[in-house]
């Protein structure tokens, strides 16, 4: 160990990894519904190309979770994003390639997909 | 079903398996390979981290599994349990409401822990990583700010002001006695440059404590940086972590962590780019509880019988090898790098008036939440008993706690608003000690937990000096006397003399503080002796040689049933009239008790 720079970098690179284990609110969380009628939809790979996305851009307070079922099946895969001090946004018959792109463009971004949501994407 | 393979870094979950002493005596070891066969058959294993962490503090629900993120805190988990975990919460997101701890659920939410009584008015510093870290990855020690504090001071602070900032936070040793930290430090620091050693005390002889196991076990690298930033602040290079051998769970991650430190040049040399070097290893006690007394500690590092000596020199100017030497508490250490980091500003704004901080408690005895507890000083002994330690079991009544260990002293009913601190408790009779902390109901009797710790001091005395070895055996003698029924008002006299006696004249702090137990005792429960000696009656029914068994004439409907059960036929009487029992012959056995239809047998 060198420097403290040094050091900064493994705190930030395993932070993002462990950060879900303190108590804190704030962050921002991703909810994908995960019973049985999601998994079938195709849930799983929803999940996992989320969590690969928030990895692979190292964003912090950002918590991807999972539920039961969140009760309109035929919508499923479903995704919710919480965001501190805003209202729910769900995201219905979601696919990897359509998480991806939320990720980039509401948690990055900031911008919530319209099309994507419930009410919209089901019309 | 798709079961393709997700590649990455950041597990969705994390499975937080407490790995402590108590948690792995009660089977948690034996959970984490079964998480893992049955995370690889949901098919689920790549994306959720199974985590072995230090101690949760809820020994007594042990073993205890938290799942992240949404914090569900699962106990008495067994090993069957651990499927339904797996395919429920883990796969489908269904958090097991019948596994999961009483108390965390509020309705159909589940609480965050910091809501839960137990947690709730705990303040979390020395065990602040303590089962949220595996203490087996250094990474993670870092990523929750380790090793920063001592980066700063290394690359930004002069020795010297390391110790202002200790200085100004008012620690006080947490190993028992409440010296100021900085002031050990400084007069290391002012002695004439050379060499010069830094030394932890985690021998943790007190019965019922694990406060420094569990940190240890929890979180080696906090006390590793905090000797080091010692070391830094006194001018040393060379540091001895002095642990008893019966900590095997402690000395195994101490080493990994030592070994850790060292692969990423945090131990050694040219810390941080600095000429700062320091070296640290590890020296297994045998566990004698005077080789926690500072000077015999020394001694027995040096490879000696480990004796203690009169004082002065204090260690801090000739110790280890002669050289000066400060020796700190394992939890001492725990608070250093949080004040760096933090400001003596923060750490003031905690606890009383002269004790700043916390202090950790090691919860045992008559209590429900049996555990490890870390809280403000200035809580009173009633939050930590009927709040956080969720009350005495069995509906019975408070009696008094003892802290302090075989040093301290008791506080009864009447004093439980006290606010622990370390004055506070001195000025009633006990101390704070290193925090063993032992609760005591109704059915305790007092005459016997003096017993029980003047046997232990009788023991474990070294027997270099005759007040201790001679003067604590007479105690004992007295004590033991006055259980089986043979003592007199005067030996109640003559143990307070001697007690006086011991406490004035014995060579260290083991024979010095030895009579506490007695004298505390019989400064609040004085009658309880007098009814031993005068009436021959023990209030709590627990001295076997004062039992009596009564049968209650209004009761006894002359069955006959004791007489036919009593062994030695202690019970005679007539048929249809009440029974008697010859104190002379009964061996108090209690079988009559057991035995009477009617409950007219008790004990007195
Ligand atoms: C008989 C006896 C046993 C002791 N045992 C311990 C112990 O197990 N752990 C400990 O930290 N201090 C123990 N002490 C206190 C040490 O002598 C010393 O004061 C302490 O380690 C200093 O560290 P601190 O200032 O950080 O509290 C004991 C003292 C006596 C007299
Ligand atoms: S007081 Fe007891 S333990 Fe201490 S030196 Fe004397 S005999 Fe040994």
């Amino acid at each position: 160990m060198k420097s403290l720079a040094e050091l900064e970098a493994i705190r930030d690179k395993t932070l993002s990894e462990i950060n879900m284990r303190t108590d804190r609110q704030g962050g921002i969380r991703i909810v994908v519904g995960m019973a049985t009628c999601g998994i079938a939809a195709g849930a799983r790979p929803v999940l996992g190309a989320i969590i690969e996305e928030v990895s692979k851009r190292e964003l912090k307070d950002v918590i991807v979770s999972q539920t039961g079922c969140i009760g309109v099946c035929r919508l499923e895969p479903i995704v919710e994003v919480y965001r501190p001090g805003e209202e729910k946004v769900t995201y219905v018959m979601m696919t990897p390639q359509k998480a991806v792109e939320m990720v980039t463009e509401h948690i990055v971004n900031n911008k919530p997909i319209k099309k994507y949501t419930i009410g919209e994407a089901d019309k | 079903m798709e079961r393709e393979v997700i590649t990455m870094k950041l597990a969705r979950s994390h499975v937080l398996v407490c790995g402590g002493t108590g948690c792995t005596s009660s089977g948690s070891e034996k959970l984490l390979p079964e998480f893992d066969i049955q995370l690889e058959k949901a098919g689920i294993k790549n994306e959720v981290s199974v985590v072995k962490t230090g101690c949760f503090g809820l020994c007594a629900l042990g073993p205890i599994v938290i799942v992240y993120p949404e914090g569900a805190f699962y106990s008495m988990v067994k090993i069957e349990d651990v499927k339904t975990i797996v395919t429920e919460h883990l796969l489908k997101g269904r958090i097991v409401k019948e596994l999961l701890y009483d108390d965390s659920i509020d309705g159909a939410a589940i609480k965050p822990l910091k809501d839960v009584d137990f947690y709730k008015k705990q303040l979390r510093i020395a065990l602040k990583n303590c089962g949220v870290i595996d203490p087996e990855e250094i990474d993670e020690y870092i990523a929750f700010d380790g090793y920063k504090a001592l980066g700063r001071v290394l690359t930004e602070m002069e020795p010297k002001q390391v110790i202002d900032i200790i200085k100004q936070s008012k620690l006080r040793g947490r190993g028992g006695a409440g010296f100021p930290t900085a002031i050990k430090w400084e007069f290391a620091a002012n002695q004439p440059e050379g060499k010069k050693y830094v030394c932890c005390n985690a021998d943790e002889g007190d019965p019922g404590a694990f406060m420094d196991r569990s940190v240890l076990e929890g979180d080696p690298h906090s006390v590793i940086e905090a000797m080091a930033i010692a070391a830094y602040a006194i001018g040393s290079d060379e540091g001895y972590i002095y642990i008893r051998a019966e900590y095997p769970i402690a000395v195994r991650r101490l080493n990994i962590a030592i070994e850790q430190a060292k692969k990423y040049g945090l131990l050694g040399k040219n810390i941080f780019g600095t000429d700062f070097s320091f070296d640290l290893s590890l020296r297994l006690g045998a566990g004698a509880f005077v080789c926690g007394e500072e000077t015999a500690l020394i001694t027995s590092i040096e490879g000696k019988r480990g004796e203690p000596r009169p004082r002065p020199p204090f260690p801090a100017v000739e110790g280890l090898w002669g050289k000066p030497t400060i020796l700190n508490n394992v939890e001492t250490y725990a608070n250093i790098p949080q004040i760096i980091l933090n400001g003596a500003e923060w750490f003031l704004g905690i606890g009383t008036e002269k004790s700043k901080g916390t202090k950790v408690f090691a919860l045992g005895g008559k209590i429900n939440n049996t555990g490890l507890v870390e809280v403000p000083m200035g809580t009173t002994l009633r939050e930590i008993v009927e709040e956080i330690g969720g009350g005495i079991p069995n509906g019975k009544k408070f009696k008094a706690a003892q802290t302090g260990g075989p040093s301290g002293g008791c506080i009864p009913t009447e004093l439980i608003d006290t606010p622990i601190d370390y004055d506070s408790l001195i000025e009633i009779g006990a101390m704070m000690g290193s925090g063993g902390l032992i609760v005591m109901d109704e059915d305790s009797c007092m005459v016997d937990i003096a017993k029980f710790f003047l046997k232990f001091t009788v023991d474990e005395s070294c027997g270099k000096c005759v007040p201790c070895r001679i003067g604590t055996k007479r105690m004992l003698e007295i004590l033991e006397k006055i259980t089986s029924g043979k003592g007199t008002v005067e030996d109640i006299e003559n143990l307070k003399k001697l007690a006086g006696s011991v406490k004035s004249s014995s060579l260290c702090g083991l024979g010095q503080t030895a009579p506490n137990p007695v004298l505390s005792t019989l400064k609040y429960f004085e009658d309880e002796y007098m009814a031993h000696v005068i009436e021959k009656r023990c209030p709590a029914g627990v001295c076997k040689d004062l039992l009596r068994y009564i049968i209650d004439k209004e009761k006894c409907k002359g069955c006959g049933i004791c007489a036919k059960h009593c062994p030695v036929t202690a019970i005679s009487g007539e048929l249809k009239k009440p029974y008697e029992i010859d104190q002379q012959m009964c061996i108090k056995c209690g079988v009559c008790e057991i035995k009477c239809p009617f409950k007219a047998i008790s004990r007195k």
